[in-house]
């Protein structure tokens, strides 16, 4: 309970200040396509010169927390995922603002963001010291095996057809091998300069959920019946609230999955949301809701995306190895104040460790607190016309995509990725697989070449690399979840199969 | 909101395209200049080069502010490509420069820059190399671990950062001089990653910066056995160099960073940074964020980063040129 003597700092009139500016500000930034957290955490090290260590590492803390929710708020309302973190956000979040639903799936956004960030950041005060052996428990076998865990989700992620999924996700998987090779060296598709440092996650975000969208809208838009605004009803808050409470399911399930995948060093948030929201659609009576506006997957994507803040800072200050990218960041943060991570940490550096803890545990009850401020005016986003919000929405995607790296490169990358998946969607397939499989690629790629020299160095014989990743617990279980879930996704599919085919029928 | 600030960015981008008129030796530098980093924000070598640039905007410095403009990918050759091509050679265009990194890249081939691309302006900051190995690992000397990967070759495993970084060269080195076989494991991910492969024991050892396993063996995480520099450093007195263990391996594999132009840059500006940017270096504030950061500070000027430049080049080419 020591952490509780530490709340006064947070209340200091300065600390206090960059705490709520920084809450701000964090939304505004999140909610802008192009500025990730990690990047918004990046631009604001050099004015934490100025402050003090604690100051500074609250204004870090707060920006990390609220930019990670604030990307919620393009994800529904333009379906522009802001991070990686708030791709499974888009899916039914988008489709609930289509129907006017706006305001309550911004609620629910930011109260399950909220409550999954509370019990987060709780994590990282009760266990820091139990959860530091976890996060390095996970060798390159491991971390190869929870990407293709990651890869048997594709499957059954927002498609209407298993195939088409799979299909999607190698798409994904091919893209993601573009570039140069980090481990052997090897250039790789590199037909032009653009594609040399391989394709930006954030820029092909952006063009393969918002281009194909725009395309749409303007098409649409020559219909007169079509340009009609969406009905706003309002949504009132006490409503949402009672909504949250009836949410369990999905609420635990986002907060458990955001939890654990925030703890183990190298996948970070990237996935914490599409793997809770596969999970809540696996264990939802309402199966066949998910994708058309459904809040559940809404409630678990939101509050695994922020309840992986606070486990990913664990490895951070026990062992100063960073989780995530923001997590990198912000080791940067810590060390320009001469603050070194380290297993003693909360007893070198208390004040500053637990008022900058306790700072982020009052800043998610700030970020509920904006988030639904402004969710009543957002949501009003809606209401525009087709043809300027396609507009508007295509200003912000090239803006977004330049602003990533400074490079027009990634502009064109982004219009091409888009220009292709709006005649992928028009052939049945949808944009999240091909995402997921971009953000994995790498992943079971570059653990499979390292635990394959590895496994070199360890073991003799022909077997070597089969022994090193199919021995141990750790392998085995993960090993028994990718079949079970390629099992689950198999049977399941084959149930609804035909049900499948004829819903894509009516479509054709 | 949304639309303020990306308008707020586009005024910001107009202004400063606005003011780039000719400008004259007198007047230079008469708007900010840019600084192009080519990893990404928040990495070590962005990381230095805000806090050494953050005093440019004084009177007695440049008087113009400088700004960061971060390319990352490809392990920098995106970023190096970028202004070997397309920078202006106007001197409101610089970049951080990491050696050995973009000497041992243009000797592998495949980019579009070489040691003759660009100029020097000034070195900040040298981060040398060191083999750590895990805190319960069986060798406390580099000797030991040597003496066993010459009886097993190939069964001993050290993570690096990436190919042709420092820590690749370093492992390189050691291998050609002992003769023993090495396997060398890239990580994705920086330096950080490969210090949680050797944490975690994923791999018998590692190479890693000096300043991350300063830090780690402070925490009691890792054992340092050597430094790959020609003299001990002064954050470990107690560490021996690789020379002084018996090895005769240079500092190769030094980490350089500093600040370059492309080549074409008109002399006077060359002359006018050259002669500001190390008291920049220099300055108070500077030096006691690099130090509170771990950042070792090592400022050189142009003279002694050519000569640096050019023994590098001639090193690394003997070194690489049968890989």
């Amino acid at each position: 309970m020591e952490f509780l003597s530490y709340f006064g700092g947070v209340f200091e009139p300065l600390a206090f200040a960059l705490l709520v500016g920084g809450t701000i500000g964090g939304l505004i930034l999140g909610a802008t396509p192009g500025l990730s957290p990690t990047m918004a955490v990046a631009l604001l090290i050099p004015f934490t010169f100025h402050l003090s260590a604690t100051q500074g590492l609250i204004l870090l803390g707060a920006a990390y927390t609220s930019t990670v929710a604030g990307g919620a708020v393009s994800a529904i309302l333009l379906k522009i995922p802001g991070a990686p973190a708030n791709i499974a956000t888009a899916l039914d979040g988008h489709a609930m603002a289509k129907k006017g639903e706006g305001a309550r799936a911004l609620h629910l956004s930011f109260l399950s963001s909220g409550i999954g960030g509370v019990i987060g950041v709780l994590l990282l005060i009760f266990l820091t010291p139990l959860l530091a052996q976890w996060a390095l428990a996970f060798g390159p076998s491991h971390l190869f095996w929870l990407a293709i865990l990651g890869v048997t989700v594709i499957g059954s992620l927002d498609s209407k057809s298993f195939v088409k999924g799979l299909l999607a996700g190698c798409i994904g998987l091919w893209l993601s091998m573009i570039g140069y090779d980090d481990i052997q060296g090897a250039q790789r598709f590199i037909f032009h300069d653009a594609l040399a440092g391989g394709i930006h996650i954030i820029a092909a975000l952006i063009g393969i959920f918002a281009i194909p969208q725009v395309l749409d809208m303007f098409a649409k838009g020559r219909s007169k019946a079509k340009i009609e605004a969406v009905d706003v009803p309002q949504h009132a808050f006490s409503a949402s609230a009672k909504e949250m409470g009836r949410s369990g399911r999905p609420l635990t399930i986002g907060t458990i999955i955001g939890s654990i995948v925030g703890l183990i060093p190298g996948i970070g948030g990237q996935i914490a949301g599409l793997v809770a929201y596969d999970q809540a659609k696996k264990f939802s009576p309402h199966k066949d809701k998910f994708g058309t506006g459904h809040p559940e997957g809404l409630i678990a994507a939101e509050s695994a995306n922020n309840a992986m803040v606070g486990p990913s800072l664990v490895p951070l200050l026990t062992l100063s190895i960073p989780g995530s990218p923001t997590a990198a960041v912000l080791l940067g943060g810590l060390l320009i104040h001469g603050i070194f991570p380290g297993s003693d940490i909360f007893e070198r550096n208390p004040e500053v460790i637990w008022t900058f803890i306790n700072s982020m545990l009052i800043g998610q009850i700030f970020m509920v607190i904006f988030g639904i401020v402004i969710a009543k005016q957002a949501a009003k986003i809606a209401q525009a016309p087709l043809p300027i919000m396609a507009s508007a929405v295509l200003v912000l995607a090239l803006f977004g995509s330049y602003s990533v790296q400074q490079s027009m490169g990634d502009v064109w990358i982004m219009l091409s990725l888009g220009l292709g998946m709006y005649f992928l969607e028009k052939f049945g397939f949808s944009a999240a697989p091909v995402v997921l499989g971009l953000i994995l690629g790498p992943i079971a790629e570059s653990n499979f070449v390292q635990g394959s020299l590895i496994a070199g160095a360890q073991f003799d014989g022909p077997w070597a690399q089969a022994q090193y990743f199919t021995t141990g617990t750790l392998n085995i279980v993960l090993i028994a979840l990718v079949i079970l879930s390629i099992g689950y996704s198999f049977l399941s599919h084959r149930a609804s199969g035909r049900a499948a085919v004829n819903v894509e029928g009516v479509q054709a | 909101m949304k639309t303020m600030i990306k308008a707020l960015g586009v005024s910001l981008a107009a202004a400063t395209m606005a003011f780039a008129v000719p400008a004259s030796a007198e007047e230079y530098p008469s708007r900010p200049i840019g600084v192009a980093v080519s990893y990404g924000a928040g990495g070590a070598t962005d990381f230095q080069a805000r806090i050494v640039t953050m005093v440019a905007g004084n009177e007695d410095m440049l008087g113009q502010p400088i700004y960061i403009l971060n390319k990352p990918g490809a392990g920098g050759r995106v970023g190096w490509n970028w202004f070997a091509e397309e920078a202006e050679a106007d001197g409101y265009t610089m970049s951080a420069y990491n050696v050995p990194h973009f000497i041992a890249q243009s000797i592998k081939g495949g980019v579009k820059y070489s040691v003759d691309s660009f100029e020097p302006i000034a070195n900040w900051g040298a981060d040398p190399a060191v083999v750590v190995v895990g805190k319960d690992s069986p060798y406390n000397t580099i000797q030991e671990m040597v003496d066993f990967a010459k009886e097993n070759p190939g069964k001993v495993t050290l993570s690096g950062a990436g190919l042709f970084v420092g820590h690749h060269i370093a492992a390189l080195q050691i291998q050609k001089e002992t003769g023993a076989k090495f396997v060398y494991i890239p990580t994705k991910g920086g330096g950080a990653a490969a210090m949680k492969a050797v944490i975690a024991g994923d791999v018998v050892g590692g190479i890693n910066n000096l300043s991350d396993a300063f830090r780690a063996a402070e925490a009691g995480n890792v054992k340092i056995l050597a430094v790959a520099d020609l003299e001990r450093n002064d954050f470990l007195p107690d560490v021996p160099t690789l020379k002084e263990s018996g090895y005769d391996v240079d500092n190769a594999s030094v980490n350089f960073r500093g600040l370059m132009v492309p080549k074409g840059t008109p002399q006077d500006v060359i002359d006018a940074l050259a002669a500001k940017v190390p008291g920049m270096f220099e300055h108070a504030r500077v030096v006691k964020r690099m130090k509170a950061g771990g950042s070792p500070l090592h400022v050189m000027n142009r003279e002694e980063v050519q000569a640096m430049w050019a023994k590098r080049q001639e090193t690394l080419a003997e070194l690489l040129k049968d890989l």
